[in-house]
């Protein structure tokens, strides 16, 4: 196991360096970033000395090491437009998509294991058929199109809920959050269901797939051939075996939510690391795309981790050593 | 093609009693007919070979007996008494707590019938304690000595290994171990060995013999090996078709078959040291279950058939 987790941390640094790699790309090779540093009346002897300084003469691997670097120590330079250190604005807006993605990701996993499992029990009831007819509208319709649905629905016409905006924040430590205030989370209501749905219903339909198919299985049979109630056999055996499958989808999703959370925040003007790197493209601002891309990477990269790690303390066949085998 | 009207063995009632049953599947083209007509008993204590090719309905009976004929199959006639009452007619609460504890069942694949993510001890205790009224530390208890039982070495360390850890042939052991923890009075085994290494074959049918001797346990022992038949059962059925063919005591069925189908079926057992060009084949397939000729299933392929076969 030991050498397992120490080859997927390899991978992991692999995936980052060359995540790093675009980002440093980016840095070279789109626009001059010393044009974006200066003014238009600056000399060229002003500008060749402040290329020196920054070390922009230097053979590209040596800036690549340094790029990395700086990275390690989360220092991405600059903002070109706010004039902030990259690190201090990004962090500023984490806690707001953190959380949105969060509460998303944890309603969307919930309801879509929940409604999953009582599809699949419930195959030929009614309100399993509706359930399943509805989750198409989910899979279909465009993550942008539901969040304008909703606020013309709840903001526009009944006037309920706010079209924007995060509310009212409550600062604890560096961490600003909106779960504390009624309009903070008024604010999250439509948000996180325009970011979850797509999701919930993803996870739903695996689910009930994966619960059916194990619901055919011989050790399902031979559970119920064993007398054991019909609640131990669907939640003690088979949702079990359902979820194994589903914690790898489910990690994928939680990281394909901070990065759908661009769309989202933007339709609802959420003040997260979406909104700012939809903004830093508008302004061509390499050093937050830069970090922006990063920090998306290392999150995915954790949550992979994370799943890896939950499969050993699921599954028995990959924790235990195959030496009883052999009788 | 009907079954002999006294296959009982003669005296008080009969642990099973399967009387006409018949199993229906509902189709958008018409009804299938699976299991017509079927009807035979098991004593206290005695094992019921059943043999019959694929696709014959053995496997079907089983689950009619034990409760669980999944939808959209169902029982459409005749009936299933345990120790004379019937069981077929129980609300599935009554049914499931007859199931393990007076009726169990073992699968074929040993590899597939334990749930990977548990220890077997654990799949052992929950089966005790759901028909047992005992502490989870009895349960374990008597978890250990099961698998001892059914001849797992050092079970006390065993107990608490996964099912991955174990060989086919062990598995196995531990299924019967699984069938056997609530003790109960009929074990159906539908093809017990079939997954197995022909090497460990006969050590599982000796397992389940001597338990169920041991237990006075009745089985219903189905499997396509005569072999298996002639050493473990004390009758066998002949299943075609859907209809149960022939049935009787293993000695008199093996030696001295009353239906062509048994015949034939008796005659293409390769026999050692017997003339090999002597092996008899069955012409022609076993009829689809939308297409059963009337009289006798087995007429249109039976080469001793008459009038009164085909009507
Ligand atoms: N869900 C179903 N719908 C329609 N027909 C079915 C269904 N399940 C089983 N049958 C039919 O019932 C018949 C009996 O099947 P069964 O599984 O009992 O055979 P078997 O004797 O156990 O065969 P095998 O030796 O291959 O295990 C088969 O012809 C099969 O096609
Ligand atoms: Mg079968």
């Amino acid at each position: 196991m030991l050498a397992f987790i120490i080859r997927r941390l390899l991978q992991s640094i692999l995936v980052m360096l060359a995540v790093a790699l675009v980002s440093f790309g980016l840095f070279r090779f789109i626009g001059d970033p010393i044009h974006n540093m200066v003014g238009q009346e600056a000399t060229a002897a002003e500008r060749e000395q402040l290329r020196q300084d920054l070390g922009l003469n230097d053979p590209v691997p040596l800036q690549f090491a340094r790029f990395v670097g700086n990275a390690l120590r989360g220092e991405f330079g600059l903002s070109y437009r706010m004039a902030r250190p990259v690190t201090d604005v990004i962090m500023e807006r984490l806690p707001a998509t953190l959380e949105l993605a969060l509460i998303s990701g944890i309603g969307a996993l919930a309801l879509g294991i929940a409604l999953g499992v009582y599809t699949a029990l419930r195959r030929d009831g009614w309100l399993s058929q509706f359930i399943m007819s509805a989750s198409l509208i989910g899979v279909s319709l465009p993550i942008f199109l539901i969040g304008i649905l909703l606020i013309y629905v709840f903001a526009v016409e009944l006037q309920v809920l706010p079209a924007f905006g995060r509310g009212e924040t409550v600062r604890i430590g560096w961490w600003t959050t909106g779960l504390l205030t009624e309009s903070g989370l008024k604010s999250l209501i439509m948000p996180a269901i325009t970011l979850g749905l797509y999701q919930l219903t993803l996870i739903m339909r695996l689910v009930r797939a994966e619960m059916l198919e194990v619901l055919r299985t011989d050790y399902i049979k031979f559970a119920r051939a064993r007398g054991l109630s019909d609640r131990a056999v669907h939640f003690g055996h088979a949702l079990k075996n359902t979820l194994l499958p589903v914690i790898t989808i489910a990690g994928l999703q939680i990281g394909s939510i901070i990065a759908f959370a661009i769309v989202t925040e933007t339709v609802f003007q959420w003040p997260g690391v979406g909104l700012l790197f939809i903004t830093a493209i508008q302004f061509v601002d390499i050093p937050v795309m830069a970090a922006y891309l990063v920090l998306i990477a290392l999150i995915f990269v954790v949550i992979n981790l994370i799943v890896d790690l939950l499969y050993f303390a699921v599954d028995p066949r990959l924790r235990v050593q195959r030496s009883g085998r052999g009788h | 093609m009907k079954p002999p009207a006294h296959n009982q063995p003669a005296g008080n009632t009969p642990l099973l009693s399967v009387r006409n049953l018949r199993i229906e599947f509902p189709t958008r083209r018409g009804t299938l007919v699976a299991i017509d007509d079927v009807s035979f008993d098991i004593a206290r204590g005695e094992v019921l070979g059943m043999v019959g090719e694929s696709g014959a309905g053995k496997s079907l009976t089983g689950a009619a007996i034990i409760g669980l004929l999944e939808p959209p199959g169902r029982i459409a006639a005749g009936e299933v008494l345990l120790d004379g009452e019937p069981i077929h007619t129980l609300p599935a609460e009554r049914m499931r707590k007859i199931r393990g504890r007076r009726i169990s069942m073992i699968f074929q694949d040993p590899l597939t019938s334990l749930n990977p993510l548990y220890t077997v001890g654990r799949q052992i205790t929950e089966t005790i304690l759901t028909h047992r009224d005992i502490g989870e530390a009895a349960a374990r208890k008597r978890a250990i000595e099961l698998l001892a039982e059914v001849g797992i070495p050092a079970p006390d360390q065993r107990v608490d290994h996964y099912p991955h850890q174990f060989s086919g042939g062990m598995r196995q052991r531990v299924v019967i171990a699984l069938a056997l923890c609530a003790e109960p009075e009929l074990i159906i085994a539908d093809e017990p060995t079939t997954a197995l290494d022909v090497s460990v074959q006969a050590q599982i049918i000796d397992l389940l013999k001597r338990l169920c001797r041991d237990h006075h346990t009745a089985v219903m022992l189905v499997t396509h090996d005569m072999g298996v038949i002639a050493e473990a059962a004390d009758r066998v059925a002949v299943m075609y078709a859907g209809r149960l063919a022939e049935i009787g005591p293993v000695r008199a069925v093996v030696q001295q078959p009353q239906h062509p189908y048994t015949r034939g079926l008796m005659g293409s057992i390769p026999v050692l040291g017997a003339d090999v060009h002597r092996l008899v084949q069955i012409d022609g397939a076993m009829p689809r279950l939308n297409a059963i000729p009337p009289g006798c299933a087995f007429n249109p392929r039976c080469t001793e058939a008459f009038a009164r076969c085909r009507s």
